[in-house]
């Protein structure tokens, strides 16, 4: 189960995260106009330590910003793509603690000595993880842009279904979830592609799971 | 086989390999325009003020308090434009409006420092409107008389006696929705301004050059001070054919006025609510059958929903026209369109163009007459196929017609058809509360541009003294694999492996003047450029491998590498050859440069030859239905489509499946929702996300799903005897549509016609079970009514105008500068 589901409420939030050190002081709102629900929140986080793709990091970043934002806009690993920023379609999904979450509902915040994982700490072109080799090998995309979040999501999806974590096509909650393809498909249904990949995506993970002598 | 499908020894066409940027993509590594962002100094970011109208004229705007915003930089306004201002071909679509044409028009634009900066600018940014009356639904538009571009009118037989001497008149009325594009990557630019004032536009747009025509008519510039660049889209699906123009001239007017960079990213919400969208469309017709079933005459008037301005509205609607007897003969055929103007946004093209609307008509029409006419769907769909020696109502002969017939008989067969007819007639005899279906359906779709000077290309080929191959073509990849198919062609038009190639990014300074990569005929025109380009490197490089091997130019071969002597013997490696050449200065690079033989067009007329060749396919599809809720279940799908001899096998398999997923998104689950109330919401759109826009997720992948490709289907006409794979797969899914429709009458007593919205959501079907049933009418729905001579369809008025020649372009020709 993701941790950051998609419980966003309904108001879709803003795109983007406010550079707080550019915006904070009085004279901010001074310009808007009646009604605008705006809130500033100028104060600074404390700095948070995690793990990135293996390495410590530490950022102090403002209370509002994304997991997301912070990897694309200030780490610049723009390999985790913005689809909604709504947590609607997926596309942002990583890892942490090895459990799949959305980056864009997911706050630096939260981070606090956590491990996270992103595509680019997944494998590199040079040295791919196996599920990523088993995507060329499936034809498991056309545009790539949900892709990253596939990959992360369906790493994610493996280890749910090791912990025996029930969906909802579960026969029963309390038995071990098996791995049929019904199972597979109901699992990632909340990553999208537009293009409709589905099939080379199903038969990736799939191939993975089966060469990992995982659960198929 | 002509010269330009004829396929070598050992070709690197038609094998099976991964899309050539297939390792990026799973790293993460691959670049899209707003991964730029990060990479490029000194950024400022665009923000638009939306009004909140359907419809309102502008009588203020103060753009000086959002100045007040710290890290707002500026506010772009009309003021600012020194060229046109107009983000279109047409010169109906101004870039920032006087009047406010749709609920979300932009009607300026803040740049920040940050994009908060500038989205809390443009909360500042004072605005005063006078609203003004506005037309939401095409009906309101019909009523209204309100009407945009050209009205086609396509005509064929004699239409009254068509419907005199028939046995069977039926008439009705359908309207259907559109569909958004929701590519995963919303709309995005960068642009700067380099040495000397050349202004870089990085732009997610598959039509790079009307980019550019755009960009320069807007900053009053020659189209040579002007570069787009498109890496690669994450998805366009015609989304990105028109609308992109306008954003990249934001970014473009912003980066002149600031002399910084500007980056220009919708968020989903502005995309939606702003893009446009594919046409929904309304219907009126009457059809005539012979007393087998026969079609005899089709009298039928589209009115599509345009939205505010033109766009590409009239070549969708003729596109609409030519499809609408999709692979059936009808001998006595009137056809009218004309393009509703409504306050929304501006519709465009999406994959199928207007071919899938106007498909859909007549699939809806079988659909609904089968069980009057006592015929089962799958016998009188195959009853009136095409066959060899007849035209279309628009005087095109229909080219191997039997390839729908063979692919309907190996649908038949490898779906195993008739078993499953049984077993589903005994699934329904036993189960009183779900019901089950399965529906075949066709697809002829008509390959190229249907204007003409469209259907050029170009290429270009450089050879590196060390032999290694760099290509670019007029083309953009938005998924769709176009790359990976070009690299096939080069590389085996030159006879060398795949790695010796590498591809360069579509940019308008390498090859000019490029179509939009569209009407699925990207691989078609571009891998026609790229061949003729290799093909003239590779006859300099005749004549010195002659000289070096000792044999006739003619009978030198290039393969794998290796050049050799027909027949064997002694080879040169590639390389090898290459230097030599280099030292004898033999030119090592071309432009290629392709055009579609054999079209014409008259689009006034609606008549001529404008596609190179049909698509064909068909599907078989199964559903089950449950008669409570009206959910279903896709049971099982089989295809077989034919692409010719494909280009890259991978690739075209994954573009059957995609568009087949469209297509069945669009049909059965898409769900576009406009205010159409009284409120000061009006017009607004309802679903603008994904939370209230249903996609197709895995969840509503057909449980079964076989898909096959047409065998033995060589395509004299293009490029290595391939054909185009894009849209015409998009429509098998009207499959999914009858399956339902069939699955919601077998609750209903036999011979049971009902009528299905489009999309037919399971609200839809649930309506649909309730009118089988003998319970209440579907809303919104109006039902068929027999007997001749028929409803007559609205004609135009005397004011229609015909479709312009060149409708499909400019208004005028358009000038920089001007
Ligand atoms: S971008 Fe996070 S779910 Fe769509
Ligand atoms: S590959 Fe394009 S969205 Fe999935």
């Amino acid at each position: 189960m993701r941790e950051a589901g998609k419980g966003a409420g309904a108001e879709p939030r803003e795109d983007d995260v406010p550079d707080l050190a550019t915006l904070s002081g009085a004279g901010l709102v001074s310009g808007l106009r009646k009604g605008d629900a705006v809130t500033v929140q100028s104060r600074t986080t404390p700095a948070v330590s995690f793990t990135l793709n293996g390495a410590p990091i530490e950022v102090a970043v403002e209370a509002g910003v994304s997991l997301l934002d912070l990897l694309r806009e200030r780490l610049d690993l723009t390999g985790t793509k913005k689809g909604c920023n709504q947590g609607a379609c997926g596309v942002c999904t990583v890892l942490v603690d090895g459990r799949r979450v959305l980056g864009c509902l997911t706050l630096v915040a939260q981070l606090d000595a956590r491990e996270v994982t992103t595509i680019e700490g997944v494998g590199t072109p040079e040295q791919p993880h196996d599920l990523q080799r088993a995507f060329i090998g499936a034809d498991g995309f056309q545009c790539g842009y949900c892709t990253s979040g596939q990959i992360c999501s369906a790493l994610g999806m493996l280890r749910e279904l090791a912990d025996g974590v029930p969906s909802a096509v579960a026969e029963h909650v309390a038995a071990q979830p098996g791995s049929s393809e019904l199972e597979m498909r109901e699992r990632m249904s909340g990553n999208l592609c537009r293009c409709g990949a589905y099939n080379g995506i199903v038969d990736a993970i799939a191939a993975y799971a089966d060469a990992a002598g995982g659960h198929r | 086989m002509s010269a330009l499908s004829e396929r070598p020894a050992n070709p690197v066409v038609g094998q099976e390999i991964p899309h050539e940027a297939a390792s990026l993509h799973v790293t993460g590594e691959a670049l899209y325009t707003d991964d730029l962002a990060v990479r490029t100094h000194g950024i400022l970011h665009a923000h638009p003020v939306q009004a909140p109208h359907a419809h309102a004229r502008i009588t203020r705007l103060d753009p000086s308090p959002a100045l007040e915003v710290p890290g707002v930089v500026r506010v772009l306004t009309a003021e600012d434009v020194p060229g046109v201002n107009d983000a279109g071909v047409k010169h109906d679509e101004p870039l920032f409006p006087s009047e406010v044409m749709f609920f979300g028009h932009a009607v300026c634009w803040v740049l920040g420092e940050t994009l908060e900066a500038a989205r809390l600018g443009s909360l500042a940014v004072e605005v005063d409107y006078e609203p003004l009356p506005s037309l939401v639904t095409v009906h309101e538009a019909i009523e209204a008389g309100s009407f945009q571009g050209g009205q086609p009118h396509m005509e064929r037989g004699d239409i009254e006696a068509g419907f005199a001497g028939a046995a069977h008149v039926y008439s009705g009325e359908f309207e259907f929705a559109g569909q958004e594009h929701f590519y995963l990557e919303t709309h995005c630019s960068i642009a700067l301004v380099d040495e000397n004032g050349q202004i870089f536009v990085q732009s997610s747009t598959q039509h790079p050059t009307e980019t550019q025509d755009i960009v320069a008519h807007v900053l009053g510039l020659p189209s040579h001070a002007v570069t787009v660049q498109c890496l690669r889209m994450g998805g366009g699906f015609g989304g990105k054919e028109m609308q992109p123009h306008g954003y990249a001239a934001i970014a473009a007017l912003g980066s002149t006025l600031t002399g910084r960079p500007v980056r220009l990213r919708l968020n989903r919400t502005q995309d939606m609510t702003m893009s446009g969208k594919r046409h929904g469309f309304h219907a009126q017709w009457r059809v005539a059958f012979d007393d087998t079933g026969r079609l005899q005459a089709l009298d039928a008037t589209l009115t599509s929903d345009g939205g505010w301005s033109l766009d590409l509205s009239e070549p969708v609607l003729a596109r609409a026209l030519c499809h609408i007897d999709n692979a059936y003969w009808i001998p006595n055929v009137r056809v009218n369109g004309r393009i509703a103007k409504t306050h929304k946004t501006s519709q465009t093209a999406f994959r199928g163009f207007g071919g899938p609307q106007g498909m859909l008509v007549i699939e809806d029409i079988l659909g609904r007459c089968a069980p009057q006419l006592g015929i089962d769907p799958i016998e009188l769909r195959s009853r009136n196929f095409y066959v060899d020696g007849q035209s279309t109502p628009y005087g095109q002969p229909v080219r191997h017609p039997e390839r729908v017939a063979i692919c309907w008989e190996q649908v038949l067969t490898t779906g195993d058809v008739a078993t499953r007819k049984a077993d589903i007639a005994a699934y329904n005899a036993s189960h009183e509360h779900s019901k089950r279906a399965l529906a075949m359906t066709p697809v002829k779709f008509g390959i190229s541009f249907n204007f003409t000077s469209f259907n050029q290309a170009g290429a270009l080929v450089h050879v590196y003294k060390d032999g290694s191959v760099l290509i670019t073509h007029g083309g953009t990849e938005m998924g769709q694999g176009l790359h990976t198919k070009m690299l096939q062609v080069a590389a085996t038009t030159l006879g060398v492996p795949l790695s010796t190639v590498r591809l360069a990014p579509t940019r308008t300074d390498k090859v000019p003047n490029t179509s939009a990569t569209a009407a699925s005929s990207g691989a078609d025109l571009n891998g026609g450029a790229v061949k003729d380009a290799c093909e003239q490197i590779i006859e300099r490089l005749r004549a010195v491998a002659a000289g070096r091997l000792g044999v006739h130019p003619a009978d030198v071969r290039f393969s794998d590498g290796h050049v050799g002597k027909v027949g064997g013997g002694a080879t040169v490696p590639w390389a090898d050859l290459v230097n030599q050449a280099y030292f004898q200065r033999i030119q090592l690079w071309a432009a290629g440069f392709y055009r579609t033989e054999g079209l014409h067009w008259d689009s006034s007329a609606m008549h001529g030859s404008p596609f190179k060749y049909f698509s064909y396919g068909v599907a078989a599809s199964e559903v089950e239905v449950d008669e409570f809720t009206g959910a279903y279940r896709l049971r099982q799908v089989d295809i077989v489509h034919d692409v010719g001899d494909s280009l890259s096998p991978l690739v075209d398999i994954g573009q059957v499946e995609g568009a087949f997923v469209q297509g069945a998104g669009w049909l059965t689950l898409e769900d576009l929702r406009w205010d159409e109330s009284d409120r000061p919401s009006r017009g607004r759109l309802a679903t603008q996300a994904a939370s209230t826009y249903k996609l197709p997720s895995f969840s509503e992948m057909p449980e079964v799903f076989n898909v096959a490709l047409l065998e033995r289907a060589h395509e004299d006409g293009a490029v290595y005897g391939s054909k185009a794979v894009g849209e015409p797969p998009l429509m098998l899914a009207f499959s999914v549509r009858e399956a339902l429709r069939e699955a919601a009458a077998a609750f209903g007593p036999a011979g049971t016609s009902v009528d299905l919205a489009s999309p037919a959501t399971p609200e839809a079907v649930f309506w649909a079970v309730q009118e089988a049933r003998g319970g209440a009418e579907p809303p919104h729905m109006t039902a068929m009514v027999e007997g001749a001579p028929g409803v007559v369809p609205d004609q135009p008025g005397a004011d229609a105008a015909p479709l312009r020649p060149r409708s499909e372009q400019a208004a005028q020709p358009a000038r920089a500068g001007t």
